[in-house]
């Protein structure tokens, strides 16, 4: 029932773009069926290369992420670069996609720092060369953005899966047999923990086939991706290409479904050679490799967003930063100072609704488990489908349907709407960062504690829900980042009278102003860091002499 | 700074008043005889009187795009003016892009909320103006209804009634005046290209130093509209609506274009988003050449730290298309007297001239000087130039605007030959 109440908005949004791509919207007087808006998006120039350059980048940088995330786990877990990177993570994952992306072009565009650091010294250039590093034409920097916002949410949950999975005994025991320790550890752990994260690699690949606001920073404007052109209609005048735009959205979800059953496909296949790679008993070959192959996709995704943060605080206090100074030539406190007032005022509307959000969606998550878990019932894989509906779809042409709906019943501009749309995006990834955790639970744990004469509730709140503590609190933190994150959520449901840091920022940066963009997005990041600082410190400070909770081993 | 200016503004306000009114009276009995006007206008007067009554006490919320640090700041000032004058209030609504709003009034029409909407005050010009007066989305004619209406002589600026040829109807009201204008490097280069067949010599001279903003960004579009003009056989086709003449017309665009873009930054592979990106190329290094649709861009971006002290602003020397944009009324727009008393206050000499001085804005005004009394021009007297922009008398000839049907098609010829 709260799910159907929920999911309306989802509904109301799949519809108000379904419809429209087949030429029906009575308040444009599209009022009969036809198919001349697939006809008209079939005829718009570079579209099919559009669709492809959407599929491989997505799939190719989801592959990238997971692998750079397991592999580094599993070679160097439990040593110091392990815990190192361990710390990055929280500051990468608080960044919001688009701040790492204008990061990545503060680094290497020809007017880059790298190429500051260079020039004139060792190139000779006194003014930026005319290359094309940032964006590529290939879409090399591209997916390598994806991949360091990525890879860090994915170690994440890697972490959290790792909670419940007797991982040291596990690898261990493969150890005593000679395995050697990433082997050990991919062929003993890592079957266990992709189980875990399956619904969280999927997300990631949803996400990367149809993010728009990288691919508008990272993309050449004659290469875009699919979900650029879409919002590209979607934005035109004309509000005729509303159908265009709504046939484009559809397209969209179907390149992200198509891009998901490949990756089915890819992982029968790739289960296939891994268990052959399992049974033929290998027990050294290429360790080595992988062990720095792990490393340095990990320290390359620690240095392109590490650095793109510190160019980012450069730019933030330069009043004047001409090329090549590695350096700005005259400093300024000025941006931030001018902007305090309001960045403080955002921050507590921002602040409001990410909290708000991100509680309900934990606990309508937790209900939601727990319910299935006391009926024994299978999760119901049509209403699961549409709890990800908001992840598949792009925003702006779901949103649209949705508003339709929240003015319909008078509630746009409301806080509650605010935070009900906020909800749509923050609860599929709230659950899919807490459902893995929390259906692997070992069962025994619970029983012991009915056994020794609670009652179900008790032992949900003394024994479950202290043990799951902190993927509780990681899937609190997510979703504070994701709500952080969301623009055009907040100007739909919000009638545009909600302020919140990202509105200021999307509105500011449309100015281009390199220096406000950069403070904007470190303002952005403070609260999502301040949340998975929490998520981590918590549970590491309560359960400070219960060593196997506390997350630090 | 501000107390001596609230200080002075019960004068102020007298003054005004009483020009207004003699403007109307005189324009009146120009038009239709004494005793009508007088008594015509009379009843404007209480009409209007009635509106700003109405209005006081109401939250305007004006969606605005909120791209730049100058024009916010500017808005935020309205709203301390207006605030302090009516008892009107402003939300600045910052959008990315005014296609938002157009948006949000149109879902609001399709679930039917036809008071008491959400949007009360567009800033709009061009093809958003035209989608919504073209759908019925807007309220009005509310634009003559103005007092300050009167201060705009709209025979010498036609382009204040006609909004990329598209007559206004009173569905919006002028807020001020867009031109293209050039920004050079003095340091790097001093004595600019001046017209666009002098521009694709240098491109060819210097591969990789000129660019434009990909259409359909309004600066890219109007780059080429620019040589559109300057090359057409007849520009006075492109005041009406494109026909089978397009490909004739548009040919030495398209030639122009194929001999520049194996020239331009990047090879033509790539281009630049909009102005500010343009602009920040220049300041980079990247390019020699960048222009906007704001006259006095140079100097605020100078203020701001954006573009080197050396830079400047020129034209070319035939002439720079130029248009004007406007504030409008959704339909349904909530808080319509407040909408339209702030639509006057944006009228007011004193608004205009802050709007027309370089280091807050620098555009040009929509006001007619001659039209204006005494006090209204000491606010224009009292603007202190600025070596970065241009004087009005040195921004040359005004090209109008081709009718949009032209764009239309070319933004899609374009897409096609180097979009993709």
């Amino acid at each position: 029932m709260a799910l159907c109440v929920f999911l309306g908005p989802v509904v109301a949004g799949l519809a108000g773009s379904i419809l429209p791509s087949f030429g029906y919207f009575p308040a444009l007087g599209g009022e009969a069926f036809s198919l001349a808006p697939w006809r008209a998006l079939a005829a718009y120039p570079g579209l099919g290369a559009a669709a492809w350059f959407s599929f491989w980048t997505g799939l190719a940088a989801t592959l990238l992420s997971l692998a750079a995330a397991l592999i580094f786990t599993a070679a160097w877990r439990g040593t110091v670069w392990f815990k190192a990177f361990q710390r990055l993570v929280s500051p990468l994952l608080s960044v919001p996609h688009s701040a790492v992306a204008l990061g990545m072009v503060f680094l290497l565009a020809p007017s880059g720092w790298a190429m500051r650091a260079v020039s004139p010294s060792l190139t000779g250039f006194e003014r930026p060369p005319d290359l094309a590093t940032a964006p590529d034409p290939f879409g090399i920097v591209y997916v390598a953005c994806l991949v360091v916002k990525e890879t860090p949410f994915l170690f994440l949950m890697i972490l959290a899966a790792l909670n419940q999975i007797p991982d040291s005994p596990l690898s261990a025991s493969a150890r005593t047999m000679g395995y050697r320790r990433t082997i050990a550890w991919l062929k003993a752990v890592a079957p266990l923990v992709l189980r875990q994260i399956r619904l969280p690699v999927l997300a990631v690949l949803a996400y990367s086939v149809s993010v728009v606001d990288v691919a508008l920073i990272l993309t050449p404007v004659t290469r875009p991706t699919l979900g650029v052109l879409v919002l590209r209609w979607f934005n035109d005048p004309d509000l005729a290409t509303q159908f265009v735009a709504a046939a484009g959205a559809c397209l969209q979800i179907g390149v992200v479904l198509a891009a998901g059953l490949v990756w089915k496909l890819g992982e029968l296949g790739a289960g296939r050679l891994f268990r052959r790679w399992i049974a033929s008993g290998d027990r050294s070959r290429g360790e080595n490799g992988l062990r720095v192959g792990g490393f340095a996709l990990a320290s390359l995704v620690g240095v392109l967003g590490g650095f793109g943060l510190v160019v980012a605080a450069l730019w933030s206090v330069a009043q004047r930063w001409r090329f090549p100074d590695v350096l700005p030539s005259a400093w300024s406190l000025r941006f931030w100072d001018r902007h305090a007032e309001a960045l403080l005022q955002a921050a507590g509307v921002t602040l409001t609704v990410a909290a708000v959000a991100a509680a309900l969606s934990v606990l309508l998550a937790l209900a939601c488990l727990e319910n299935e878990k006391r009926r024994g019932l299978k999760p119901g894989n049509g209403a699961l489908w549409l709890l990800y509906t908001p992840l598949l779809t792009p925003q702006i042409a779901f949103l649209f349907g949705a508003q339709v709906l929240l003015v319909t019943i008078g509630l746009d501009g409301a806080w509650v709407a605010v935070i009900w749309f906020h909800m749509l995006f923050v609860g599929p990834y709230v659950f899919l960062s807490l459902s893995g955790p929390y259906r692997k639970l070992d069962p025994r744990y619970r029983a012991a504690a009915v056994t020794l004469g609670a009652t179900e509730t008790q032992a949900f709140f003394r024994v479950v829900l202290p043990v799951l503590l902190r993927p509780v609190l990681v899937a609190a933190a997510v979703g504070v980042a994701v709500s952080v994150g969301q623009y055009l959520p907040t100007v739909f449901a919000g009638a545009g009278r909600f302020e919140t840091l990202t509105t200021e920022a999307v509105a500011l940066s449309a100015g281009g102003d390199r220096r406000l963009v950069a403070m904007l997005a470190l303002s952005q990041s403070v609260l999502p860091f301040l949340g998975f600082l929490a998520a981590i410190m918590i549970p590491a400070w309560l359960y400070r002499d219960r060593r196997e909770l506390s997350g630090f081993r | 700074m501000l107390g001596p200016l609230s200080a002075n503004f019960a004068g102020l306000m007298a003054r005004v008043k009483g020009a207004l009114a003699a403007s109307v009276l005189i324009g009146g009995l120009a038009a239709c005889g004494a005793v009508v006007s007088s008594a015509s206008a009379q009843s404007a007067d209480a009409r209007w009187e009635a509106v700003v009554e109405k209005a006081r006490g109401q939250e305007v919320f004006w969606n605005a795009w909120g791209g730049a640090e100058v024009y916010n700041d500017y808005i935020a000032w309205v709203g301390e003016q207006v605030q302090a004058r009516y008892g009107v209030s402003i939300t600045h609504v910052k959008l990315g892009d005014t296609a938002e709003a157009v948006r949000k009034v149109l879902a609001e029409r399709s679930a039917g909320r036809s008071t008491d909407g959400s949007v009360d005050l567009i800033w709009i010009n061009g093809e958003n103006f035209k989608t919504m007066k073209d759908n019925a989305l807007l309220y009005g004619p509310f634009a003559d209804r103005l007092p300050n209406f009167a201060l705009i002589d709209t025979e010498a600026n036609p382009t204040t009634v006609s909004d990329f040829t598209v007559p206004t109807d009173g569905l919006e009201s002028p807020w001020g005046m867009a031109k293209l204008v050039f920004i050079h490097d003095q340091a790097t280069l001093p004595e600019p290209p001046r017209s666009v067949a002098a521009i694709l010599d240098y491109a060819n001279a210097n591969p990789g130093r000129i660019t434009y903003p990909a259409p359909p960004d309004f600066t890219g579009s109007t780059f080429l509209k620019q040589v559109l003009y300057e090359t057409a056989a007849d520009p006075a086709a492109l005041q009406r609506p494109a026909g089978e003449n397009f490909d004739a017309v548009t040919k030495p665009l398209w030639d122009y274009l194929d001999a520049i873009n194996g020239s331009l930054w990047r090879g033509g592979a790539d281009y630049p988003k909009n102005s500010a990106a343009l602009r920040q190329l220049l300041d980079d290094g990247e390019i020699d050449l960048a222009f906007s649709f704001n006259i006095g861009e140079a100097s605020s971006a100078i203020a701001q730290g954006q573009l080197p002290e050396t830079a400047r602003t020129y034209v070319l020397d035939g002439g720079t298309i130029g248009n004007t944009h406007f504030v409008a009324i959704p339909f349904n727009a909530a808080n319509r007297e407040g909408a339209m008393v702030v639509a006057n206050f944006l009228l007011t000499p004193e608004a205009q001239a802050r709007k027309a001085t370089p280091s807050i804005w620098g555009e040009a005004t929509v006001l007619s000087i001659d039209r204006l009394d005494a006090a209204g021009r000491a606010f224009f007297d009292a603007i202190p130039s600025d070596p970065a922009s241009l004087t009005p008398e040195e921004l040359g000839a005004t090209l109008p605007e081709p009718h949009p049907s032209w764009m239309t098609r070319i933004e899609e010829g374009w897409l096609q030959r180097y979009g993709s």
